[in-house]
């Protein structure tokens, strides 16, 4: 195949203890330290040992966000992805805008294969990949644990409930990465020199003609309430008898 | 390579993209391929040589081996400043370990004709481990009070005598030795002439000998070194006859650089563990954080932490300028080394009992702070070069 795109979303690091703002209005970042989100990373490292057994020539990194985005998209170039394109916006992008960036870029770019993270570890929506398939008319293949490709053909196990599921899909598609599927590499230092001579796009949001998605408005942002205190039972008994007690049994 | 001169502005406090990454991958490296080992190391006092050299064959593999040295000889051609931000990361991890993410001594930079092909490209490719002896029993601070020493004898040299305290020397395959010479007059009176020597393990009348077991760093051994009549051919000399201090005086500033890092690094992790600690131990009803006593020490270490943090780095930074630097080098040594000393002691204060036992990693880190204000010149030895470039401009 000739190109895979790659999401490559920048999130809270995953290390860090995530705090709302006093105001209510969103998750601190400031002076926070800022990732790749996970999901994605693994992603990236799929499409690059795709690209190196020889089954693609091109492998191009996008993320969606404003300006400093462009520090995850160089360790994507580090990794050794070939291109980068930052679609550039000040707004919260949800998931429906997100799917219509990435068909725009699809639309542009005719990649043979579009892999990302199964959801970003910020707001956990995992609903990005199956928009997009929708949009594009494509399959998808959602949670992979391993990738085959033959030909035009995809092999792709998924993580499910019932255990793993082997699916077939047609390319193009659009695959969604799970934890198990790889570990990504470490960048090599010669390679994060070279990455600063790749080249990098900047595109605005507001250039590529989508509909920015409104059917979701973020209200307010509020902590967790801390978790209750628990109490120790003596035996099964007890357990039975504290169950009753609060009418949960 | 210019991974730091990101910015137009001469004076940029944020790290440029490249460094950046360089951080993050060595943070990485050392928390997924250097962490899970250190309980074992300390438990046994050593590193397996399987363990080294899968540790080296991986830093290899991402090309951060010999990241100090020139790219022209196949090193990663850091300069001063990135090489420091590296180090940083390493030593937050044991020497025991982070001593097999190879970096060759700079010194090696020196090598000349055929000893490029046997000792420096070696070094940088990972094929020959270095060390680098120059203290003695009786000349530790006063290194020109050497007595180990080497006489010219037709086109070879002769070298009796003996170093100790050699780090890492149980694991190098050829050793940088520093031996008199012979002497000159001064007008300060006699002076020790200094040469600089590649010596081979295994080369007759040359010993590697088990050193003492310290109190910091276990499992990074030192050695002793014996010379028993041991000839030596005058190509095995590293740089001019008698002109080993000056090499040893600009390469010295990289090791001081080193410890000075290392230690930032090493306190960084020891207030990772202190802080979350402050929030979950809970005393009289409440986290010892609340309590004044204990958030002040927290108030203090980091605030000693980003000085010799800034310290350190602005003198790597004056080292690739070339700007006179050899007090701020002494300085950022100093009070990294120190800051260190208060950092450990107050975290395992923190930690209580509980700090003292081996089955956290506190105790280890203050242990291993001890010889921070030794080695490489010891704080004493740093004061006396800090306040002698103060005073001298005055005196004459």
């Amino acid at each position: 195949m000739d190109k895979i795109l790659v999401g490559l979303k920048r999130v809270v690091d995953y290390n860090v203890r995530v705090r709302v703002k006093s105001d209510g209005s969103g998750v601190e970042t400031d002076g926070v330290k800022m990732s790749i989100n996970p999901f994605d990373e693994i992603a990236l490292e799929e499409a690059l040992r795709i690209k190196e057994r020889g089954d693609a020539n091109e492998v191009i990194v996008v993320s969606i966000g404003n300006n400093d985005a462009q520090q995850q998209l160089r360790t994507g170039l580090a990794m050794g992805a070939d291109r980068a394109i930052l679609v550039e916006t000040a707004n919260h992008v949800d998931s429906l805008t997100g799917a219509r960036v990435f068909k725009a870029l699809i639309d542009r770019e005719n990649p043979d294969l579009v892999i990302l993270g199964k959801q970003a570890i910020d707001d956990d929506n995992s609903q990005t990949g199956q928009m997009l398939a929708a949009l594009w008319n494509r399959p998808q293949a959602t949670f992979a644990s391993n990738l085959s490709i033959v030909g035009q053909k995809a092999t792709v196990t998924r993580e499910v409930d019932v255990g793993l599921e082997i699916v077939e899909v047609d390319l193009p598609a659009v695959i969604t990465v799970d934890l198990r599927m790889n570990e990504p590499r470490y960048v090599k230092l010669p390679d994060i020199m070279k990455a600063k001579k790749k080249p990098l796009d900047q595109v605005l949001l507001g250039d590529l003609n989508i509909e920015e998605a409104t059917g979701i408005k973020q209200v307010v942002f509020e902590p967790p309430s801390e978790r209750q205190k628990g109490a120790m039972v003596d035996d099964v008994a007890g357990l039975v008898a504290a169950l009753k007690d609060k009418g949960l049994i | 390579m210019l991974a730091s001169d990101n910015g137009q502005s001469t004076m940029n406090f944020a790290l440029s993209d490249e460094q950046q990454m360089i951080v993050d991958t060595v943070r990485s490296f050392v928390e997924n391929e250097l962490y899970p080992h250190e309980a074992e190391v300390e438990r046994t006092g050593k590193v397996s040589p399987e363990l080294g050299q899968s540790i080296a064959a991986k830093c290899k593999e991402i090309g951060f081996f010999a990241a100090n040295m020139p790219e022209e000889f196949g090193g990663g051609g850091l300069n001063h400043l990135d090489f420091t931000l590296l180090e940083r990361e390493l030593g937050r991890a044991s020497m025991a370990l982070s001593v097999y993410f190879g970096r060759p001594s700079g010194i090696l930079v020196a090598c000349e004709g055929e000893q490029r092909e046997r000792y420096l490209l070696p070094a940088i490719a990972g094929e020959k481990f270095d060390a680098l002896a120059m203290s003695e029993p009786d000349a530790g601070s006063d290194v020109r009070g050497m007595k180990c020493n080497a006489r010219e004898d037709g086109s070879d040299w002769v070298v009796n005598g003996s170093k100790h305290f050699i780090s890492h020397a149980d694991i190098a395959d050829f050793v940088i030795v520093f031996v008199a010479t012979g002497e000159e007059e001064t007008s300060r009176g006699p002076k020790k002439k200094i040469s600089c020597f590649l010596v081979d393990r295994g080369t007759p009348g040359f010993e590697i000998r088990t050193g003492y077991e310290s109190v910091s760093h276990r499992g990074y051994h030192n050695s002793i070194l014996n010379f028993d009549n041991c000839r030596l051919p005058g190509t095995q000399m590293l740089g001019e006859p008698h002109r080993g201090f000056e090499l040893a005086n600009r390469w010295l500033r990289a090791t001081r650089l080193t410890v000075a890092t290392m230690s930032v690094g090493r306190a960084r992790r020891v207030l990772d563990l202190a802080v979350p600690y402050c929030v979950e131990r809970k005393q009289f009803g409440q986290s010892i954080g609340k309590f004044q006593g204990i958030s002040f020490k927290l108030a203090d270490m980091i605030t000693e932490i980003d000085a010799a943090d800034w310290l350190t780095l602005s003198a790597a930074w004056r080292v690739d300028r070339d700007l006179p630097c050899n007090r701020e080098i002494a300085s950022a040594k100093l009070y990294a080394t120190e800051m260190l000393a208060r950092v450990t002691d107050e975290a395992l204060q923190i930690f209580g009992g509980m700090g003292l036992m081996s089955d956290l990693p506190l105790e280890r880190f203050w242990r291993d702070a001890r010889v921070e204000r030794i080695w490489d010149g010891t704080s004493e030895i740093q004061r006396h070069i800090i306040s002698r470039e103060l005073l001298r401009p005055l005196e004459s």
